[in-house]
C-alpha cells in the first residue's frame, strides 16, 4: 500500500500542479519571528450520497469540495484566510492575509517540508464512493425499503439514504513537517413513519464508519437499521405520556453516551478550559464523578466514525484519559490552546474544512464498562425511566447544563420495564450528574456511528458510547405529574 | 471587499449558462443551476484584543440536471473548466439511476420571477480591520465595565460579507443579486459566589447604520448575563409560560418547518390537512412579506426562480396555505407558493403590548430567554426542551431560573396563545414579540 503522503499529494498537490517549492513559497510567507504556529491546510474531498422514498430512488447528489486554509498564530492571536482555487496567486494573497496578525517585520528561515514520522493507521486509505457499483448502491437503498415495509403495514413511508465521503488532507506546519491523511466515511440512515388509525409516529436508525460501503452489506447491517427504524416507529406508536420532574433513570449503553459528550466533553475542550468559561476549569485533580466512572476520548479506535490517523493539525491521534474513577484527569487539546497551557497536543485540533478554524474537538468519547448485571440494574430501581434511544443534545458550558433528548424511553416500576413512554428531554448539570452515578454496567458499548458534533457553527463526525448507568436524579421534561 | 459586483455577476451568470449548455450537450432535457460567490471579514476581539481575524472567500456552483422526470445533482467549489464539465457529467450519470417521478422537473414558466425588483440589500461596509477591531474593541468594554461581576468574556465578534448569487435555468430564467450581512456580537461571564452564567447578545442588518451601535450591544450583552446569576430550579407543576420574543421566533420556526410542503407529503408533519382549519385564536394574523426593503429575509425570487409574494399563512387563526415549492405542490395537488428554500420574512401582528404588559397579564408563572436542545417531535408536535429564565409572581420577576424543562404540544400550544407583544427587540428573517402561552408543563426540582 502506497504512503498516506504520496497519497495526499497524489489527490491535491498534483491535480493542481503544486510542487515542493510552490509550498516552500507559500511557508515563507508565514515565517516571522513573531508568528508561533502556522499552517497550510489542503483538503480534497467528494462526496456522493443516495436517497430513496416513496419506494423510489429520487434523489442523487454528487460534490467536490476543495481548498487550503492558511493559518498564522501569534501569542493568542490567530489570522486566517483560505481559498478554494489552488493556483499560487490565489495562495499567496491568502498566506498573506493570514500573516497580518503578526504585523510586519522581515522573514524568518524557512524550513524546508519534511515527512512527519510515521504513526498506525486506524483505517484504510481507501475510496469509498467506487467501494460499490451505483447499481448496487441502489438495489441496496430498495433492499432496505422492502425489508421495513414487509415487517408491518402500518409503516406508510420510508426515507432511506446511503452516503459517502472520501476526504485527502495534506497538511504542511511551521515546524517544516508534512502530514497527509485519506479519511474515508461512509452512513446509511433508515427513517420510517407508521400510521395507526389517527395516530403518526417515527422512528430511525443508521450506522457509519470509515471504510467502504461493503460495511452495509456485511452482516445485513443495512436490513438490520430498517428493522430496528420500523421497531421504534411500532413502539412509539403506543408510547404514553412521559412523566415531568426529578427522577432515577436508567440510561442503555452505546448511543445514550450523549449524555456524557454533553455533560462533560465540551466542558474539558482546552479552549474553555484555557479562558476560564467552562464550568470545568481549574477543576484539575478533583472529584466530578462517582468513583468507578472512568471517561476516555479515544481517537485511535480502529474505522470508527470520530478516529483519525492524524488530527487537522497533524498530530498523531491518541486516547486521552478525561476522568479517571472519578476524578478530573485531562483535556482536550490543540495546538494553540495546548502552547498556551504548556501541555502537550492531545490529538483533538480538529476543523470542518480549510475554511474553517481547527479547535479542540471530541473524536469517540467513552465511559469504561464497570461490574454490572444491566438487568441487575433496572431491577435496582422501584420507579423511574429506563431510556434506550436519544436524539442530539446540548450544553452551556458556563453554567454546566445540559440536555439531551430520549427517542425510546420506557417507565421501571417496581423494578421491571413498563409501558414506553413519548420522547422527553432529560436535563442535568454537568460537574454534579457524574456524582449522581449509582450503578455502571458491564455492557459498555460504542454508537453505530451517525453521531455529528456542533460547535461554533463547525460540524464534525464524532462517536459516543457508555455501558447502562443508573444516574440518581435527572430532570425528565415530560407532560404529566409524576 | 475586493469585488466589483457588476463583474462578478456577470462572471457567475457566465458560469450558470455554461453548466446549464454543458447539461444540455450533455443530453438533459432540462437543468437548473446556481453560483455564489461571498466575500467578508471576521473579527474576534476578546478581553480587550485581537483574537482571531478571519478573511473568508467562497465561490459554489450547483447543477440540477433533469432527463425527463428523472433528476440528478451535483455541487463543486472548484470552478475549472474540467470541474464544470466533471460535475455536469456526475449529475448526469446520478440521473440515470434516479427513476421516473412524475412531479420531478422545473417550475411552471407562468410562475418565474419576470422581473426582478430592487429590494435595497446590498449596502458593502468599507471598512478597515484596525475600524472593525475598534468598533468590536468598544462593544466588548462597554459590557465589561458595566458591572465587576461581568468577570470574563468569549469576546466581541464583528463579521461582514457580501454575497452575490446566481441563478438559472433552461426555461430561460436567468436572475442574481447582491447583497450584504453586517453583524455585532458579545458574549461574556459573569460570576458571584458559586454561580457563574454566561449570555450574549447580537445585532445584524443589510446595512452597517441600521446595526444597534457598540455600546448597546455590549451593554444588553452584560444585562443578560447579570440577570442569570444565582438561578434556581422550580417545582414541577403547569404553568403560564411567557416566551420571550426571540424565543417566540423559534415557535414560528417550528410552525414554517410543519407547513413546509417536504414535511407534509411525506407526513411527517403534524398539521397535515389544516388547510382552512382554525390552528390558533382569532386575533392571530401571520404574514410573510418578501419584498420589504433592506429586510434580512427578502429576496426577488425563491430557489427556483418563482416570483416571491407577500401572503398571509395565518388569519383570523385559520391557516391559509402550507409553504410550497413546484415539486411539494404538485405531490400535494397545489400550486408553488414561492417557498423553495424557505420563508422570506415572516412576521406576526402583535395583540398585546410591551413585556411589562405580558407579565402583569401573565401574572404568576414562567418567563423563558433561552431553550436548549432539538426536543421538538415534527411528526406528532410534542415539545419538550430544556429552559432558563425568570419565575414571576403578582405580574413583576422573582428570580432567575434554569435546569428545568418545559413541554406540551405545539397544536395546542398555538391553540392557548393568548397574547402576542409588540416587543420583537431582534433581527431576523422571522421577527415577533414574545408569546404568552395559557399553559405548560414545567419539570423542575
Amino acid at each position: 500500500m502506497k504512503d498516506l503522503l504520496v497519497l495526499a499529494r497524489e489527490h491535491i498537490l498534483q491535480p493542481a500542479g503544486l510542487d515542493a517549492q510552490d509550498l516552500q513559497r507559500l511557508l515563507a510567507q508565514l515565517q516571522h519571528p513573531a508568528i508561533d504556529i502556522a499552517d497550510l491546510y489542503f483538503q480534497s474531498s467528494r462526496l456522493q450520497s443516495w436517497v430513496l422514498e416513496d419506494g423510489l430512488l429520487k434523489q442523487g447528489n454528487f460534490s467536490i469540495e476543495q481548498g487550503v486554509g492558511i493559518r498564522a498564530v501569534s501569542g493568542e492571536k490567530t489570522g486566517f484566510a483560505y481559498s478554494d482555487a489552488l493556483q499560487m496567486p490565489g495562495l499567496l494573497q491568502a498566506a498573506r492575509a493570514a500573516r497580518t496578525i503578526a504585523r510586519s517585520g522581515s522573514q524568518g528561515q524557512v524550513r524546508i517540508p519534511t515527512q512527519t514520522e510515521r504513526f498506525p493507521l486506524r483505517y484504510e486509505p481507501l475510496n469509498p464512493l467506487d467501494s460499490l457499483s451505483d447499481g448496487e448502491k441502489v438495489a441496496l437503498l430498495h433492499r432496505i425499503d422492502a425489508e421495513a415495509r414487509k415487517i408491518d403495514p402500518r409503516v406508510k413511508q420510508v426515507i432511506a439514504s446511503l452516503v459517502a465521503v472520501q476526504e485527502a488532507v495534506l497538511i504542511l506546519d511551521d515546524q517544516g513537517q508534512m502530514h497527509g491523511d485519506i479519511r474515508p466515511l461512509v452512513r446509511c440512515n433508515v427513517h420510517v413513519i407508521a400510521e395507526s388509525g389517527q395516530r403518526r409516529e417515527q422512528g430511525s436508525s443508521g450506522g457509519g464508519a470509515r471504510t467502504d460501503l461493503g460495511y452495509f452489506l456485511a452482516e445485513d447491517r443495512a436490513l438490520h437499521y430498517a428493522r430496528e427504524a420500523v421497531r421504534q416507529a411500532l413502539i412509539n406508536l403506543e408510547a404514553l405520556e412521559a412523566p415531568a420532574g426529578t427522577m432515577t433513570v436508567v440510561l442503555g449503553p452505546g448511543w445514550p453516551g450523549v449524555l456524557l459528550h454533553e455533560a462533560v466533553g465540551h466542558g474539558l475542550e482546552g479552549d474553555f478550559i484555557r479562558k476560564g468559561t467552562s464550568a470545568f476549569a481549574g477543576r484539575l485533580g478533583e472529584r466530578v464523578a462517582a468513583s468507578g466512572v472512568t471517561v476516555v476520548d479515544d481517537g485511535t479506535l480502529p474505522a470508527r466514525r470520530g478516529s483519525l490517523n492524524v488530527d487537522d493539525e497533524g498530530t498523531p491521534s491518541q486516547c486521552t484519559t478525561l476522568i479517571e474513577d472519578g476524578i478530573l484527569k485531562g483535556f482536550m487539546q490543540d495546538r494553540l490552546n495546548a502552547r498556551l497551557m504548556g501541555v502537550p497536543c492531545t490529538g483533538n485540533g480538529r476543523r470542518e474544512s480549510y475554511a474553517h478554524l481547527p479547535m479542540p474537538r471530541m473524536t469517540n468519547t467513552y465511559m469504561l464498562a464497570g461490574d454490572q448485571d444491566p438487568q441487575e440494574i433496572i431491577a435496582s430501581v422501584d420507579r423511574g425511566l429506563y431510556a434506550v434511544n436519544f436524539g442530539g443534545g446540548q450544553v452551556d458550558i458556563t453554567s454546566g447544563k445540559f440536555v439531551f433528548s430520549a427517542s425510546e424511553a420506557y417507565l421501571i416500576e417496581g423494578g421491571k420495564i413498563g409501558p414506553p413512554l413519548k420522547g422527553a428531554t432529560l436535563m442535568g448539570n454537568g460537574p454534579e450528574v457524574l456524582t449522581k452515578v449509582r450503578m455502571i454496567g458491564n455492557d459498555l458499548a460504542l454508537d453505530l456511528g451517525v453521531g455529528t458534533c456542533g460547535k461554533e457553527g463547525q460540524n464534525v463526525p464524532v462517536g459516543v458510547g457508555q455501558p447502562t448507568l443508573r444516574v440518581d436524579g435527572l430532570t425528565v421534561g415530560g407532560t404529566q405529574r409524576p | 471587499m475586493d469585488q466589483q459586483p457588476a463583474e462578478t455577476l456577470a462572471r457567475l451568470q457566465q458560469l450558470v449558462q455554461d453548466l446549464l449548455r454543458e447539461a444540455q450537450r450533455q443530453g438533459a432535457t432540462a437543468a437548473e443551476a446556481s453560483a455564489t460567490f461571498s466575500t467578508g471579514l471576521e473579527i474576534n476581539v476578546r478581553l480587550g484584543e485581537l483574537e482571531t481575524l478571519e478573511h473568508t472567500r467562497d465561490n459554489g456552483l450547483s447543477i440540477q440536471v433533469y432527463f425527463g422526470r428523472r433528476k440528478g445533482s451535483a455541487s463543486t467549489t472548484d470552478l475549472s473548466t474540467a470541474a464544470i464539465r466533471d460535475t455536469v457529467a456526475a449529475a448526469c450519470s446520478i440521473a440515470t439511476h434516479t427513476q421516473e417521478e412524475p412531479c420531478s422537473g422545473l417550475p411552471d414558466a407562468a410562475h418565474l420571477a419576470e422581473e426582478i425588483p430592487d429590494l435595497d440589500l446590498d449596502h458593502p461596509w468599507d471598512l478597515t480591520v484596525e475600524q472593525g477591531i475598534e468598533l468590536a474593541r468598544i462593544c466588548e468594554s462597554a459590557a465589561r465595565t458595566l458591572d465587576k461581576r461581568i468577570v470574563n468574556s468569549e469576546g466581541a465578534n464583528l463579521s461582514t460579507q457580501r454575497n452575490l448569487h446566481v441563478y438559472g435555468n433552461t426555461l430561460g430564467f436567468l436572475g442574481g443579486y447582491p447583497s450584504t450581512r453586517h453583524s455585532l456580537s458579545c458574549a461574556l461571564v459573569a460570576r458571584e459566589g458559586d454561580s457563574m452564567e454566561r449570555d450574549y447578545w447580537w445585532t445584524t442588518s443589510r446595512a452597517p447604520e441600521d446595526l444597534e451601535s457598540p455600546e448597546q450591544v455590549g451593554r444588553r450583552a452584560a444585562e443578560r448575563t447579570l440577570a442569570r446569576l444565582h438561578s434556581r430550579r422550580v417545582p414541577t407543576g403547569p404553568a403560564p409560560v411567557l416566551f420571550s420574543a426571540p424565543m417566540a421566533a423559534g415557535l414560528l420556526r417550528n410552525l414554517v418547518a410543519a407547513l413546509s410542503g417536504a414535511n407534509l407529503y411525506r407526513k411527517a408533519s403534524f398539521l397535515l390537512d389544516q388547510l382552512g382549519t382554525q390552528l390558533f385564536p382569532d386575533f392571530v394574523r401571520i404574514h410573510e412579506e418578501p419584498h420589504l426593503p433592506r429586510a434580512l429575509g427578502s429576496a426577488p425570487f425563491d430557489g427556483e426562480g418563482v416570483a416571491t409574494r407577500a401572503k398571509d399563512l395565518v388569519r383570523e387563526g385559520v391557516l391559509r396555505t402550507y409553504l410550497l415549492d413546484s415539486y411539494t405542490a404538485c405531490r400535494l395537488g397545489l400550486v408553488t407558493t414561492g417557498n423553495a428554500g424557505g420563508v422570506h420574512n415572516l412576521r406576526i401582528q402583535p395583540n398585546a403590548g410591551d413585556r411589562a404588559s405580558l407579565l402583569r397579564e401573565m401574572d404568576r408563572g414562567l418567563l423563558v430567554t433561552e431553550l436548549l436542545g432539538q426536543g421538538v417531535n415534527l411528526v406528532t408536535g410534542d415539545y419538550s426542551r430544556g429552559a432558563a429564565g425568570f419565575w414571576v409572581e403578582g405580574g413583576a420577576i422573582q428570580y432567575p431560573v434554569s435546569e428545568i424543562t418545559i413541554a406540551g404540544n405545539l397544536k395546542e400550544m398555538f391553540r392557548q396563545l393568548v397574547a402576542v407583544g409588540d416587543d420583537c427587540d431582534f433581527p431576523g428573517n422571522v421577527q415577533t414579540g414574545s408569546w404568552l402561552i395559557e399553559r405548560m408543563m414545567i419539570a423542575g426540582a
